[in-house]
């Protein structure tokens, strides 16, 4: 056996500054959606928004509701919620709700960000429950959209074709 | 009197260096990272199972809540490394290591060139003296690149 396979690995990928311009591996751009044809109720939660006032998933049943989990320092994320952010009024009249749940450390960010994009749907503040209980939230953004029955129409993992998920949505909207 | 003129110059310039090394870290991207620093997930997940008595430090320097759902068993959370307060809790852990400790950084908090943590704890330790360092390479996330491929986790702060 050997006692250092960490020393090998090391050994493997030690490096000089000589070697900042090194090309990278490219990492993937564009969401992966997962469409479930038999779609699963999506796990209720009840958190307080930003002001304060308690938002229940369950409530909004009737609507299309795009559901958006993201965080303050995270570049995906800020680049689409000034577009959800629009949708919510383009839509609204149509049944679209978004709900933005952010996983951040802390509220201070969210409500700065809140502000400084005057998003007009609600946020809540999530955490590692709320992760766990949509199978884990371990990489941002994720965006999941739930039909007005309450089922989960589709899951976005990363940035996803804005374009196509609008159409979507069109396509969904309980009142179109 | 040109050694006075000397000390209060260098007293001036070390604070001013020592913020410049700080935003430089701060704002640099990873594809700042070398490739011959990158560990592939297969890599670790399979150093992980081999018990040695030299198991490196492994630190996840991305989002605490990230890091409560789900991390490498015995890695610890040091960050956000995106943010001054997290490179601040990244030195004060390394702060007594010898400047050969082996130590394996990762985030996958977010698309690998999108991700504001992991260059900036990759560029402070290289700048405090580590020498083994290597980053855990997650092209899409966390989630994506060692959850959903079985390899170990656990829960918790």
């Amino acid at each position: 056996m050997n006692p250092r396979p960490f020393a090998l690995l090391l050994s493997l990928g030690l490096s000089t500054p000589s070697l900042l311009t090194q090309t990278h591996p490219t990492s993937a751009p564009h969401a992966r959606q997962t469409a479930k044809s038999t779609a699963k109720l999506a796990p209720d939660f009840t958190r307080s928004d930003l002001t304060g006032k308690p938002i229940h998933l369950s409530a909004y049943r009737g609507k299309l509701v795009l559901l958006n989990f993201w965080a303050t320092w995270c570049g995906p994320c800020l680049a689409e919620i000034p577009r959800f952010s629009a949708w919510q009024q383009k839509y609204a009249a149509h049944g679209l709700q978004v709900i933005g749940v952010s996983m951040d450390d802390e509220a201070a960010p969210v409500q700065k960000v809140y502000r400084k994009f005057q998003l007009t749907y609600p946020v809540v503040i999530g955490d590692e429950h709320l992760g766990n209980l949509y199978g884990g939230i371990l990489g941002l953004p994720i965006t999941y959209l739930v039909d007005p029955q309450g089922h989960i129409l589709a899951r976005y993992q990363g940035e996803p074709n804005l374009s196509q998920l609008e159409a979507t949505i069109q396509k969904n909207l309980p009142t179109p | 009197m040109k050694s006075y003129f000397t000390r209060f110059f260098l007293a001036a310039l070390l604070p001013l260096l020592a913020f410049t090394t700080a935003a430089n870290a701060q704002n640099a991207p990873a594809s700042s990272i070398p490739t011959a620093a990158l560990l592939q997930p297969a890599e670790l997940a399979a150093a992980l199972k081999t018990p040695t008595p030299h198991k490196p430090l492994i630190l996840q320097v991305g989002s605490h809540v990230l890091f409560a759902e789900a991390h490498i068993p015995g890695s610890e959370y040091a960050g956000p490394t995106g943010q001054s307060s997290g490179l601040q809790t990244l030195r004060d852990r390394v702060a007594h290591l010898p400047k050969d400790s082996a130590i394996i950084l990762y985030c996958g908090c977010c698309p690998w060139s999108r991700c504001p943590n992991i260059a900036p704890a990759y560029s402070l330790l290289r700048s405090l003296g580590y020498t083994h360092l290597q980053v855990l390479y997650l092209a899409e996330d966390f989630g994506t690149n060692w959850v959903d491929k079985g390899y170990p986790t656990t829960k918790g702060r």
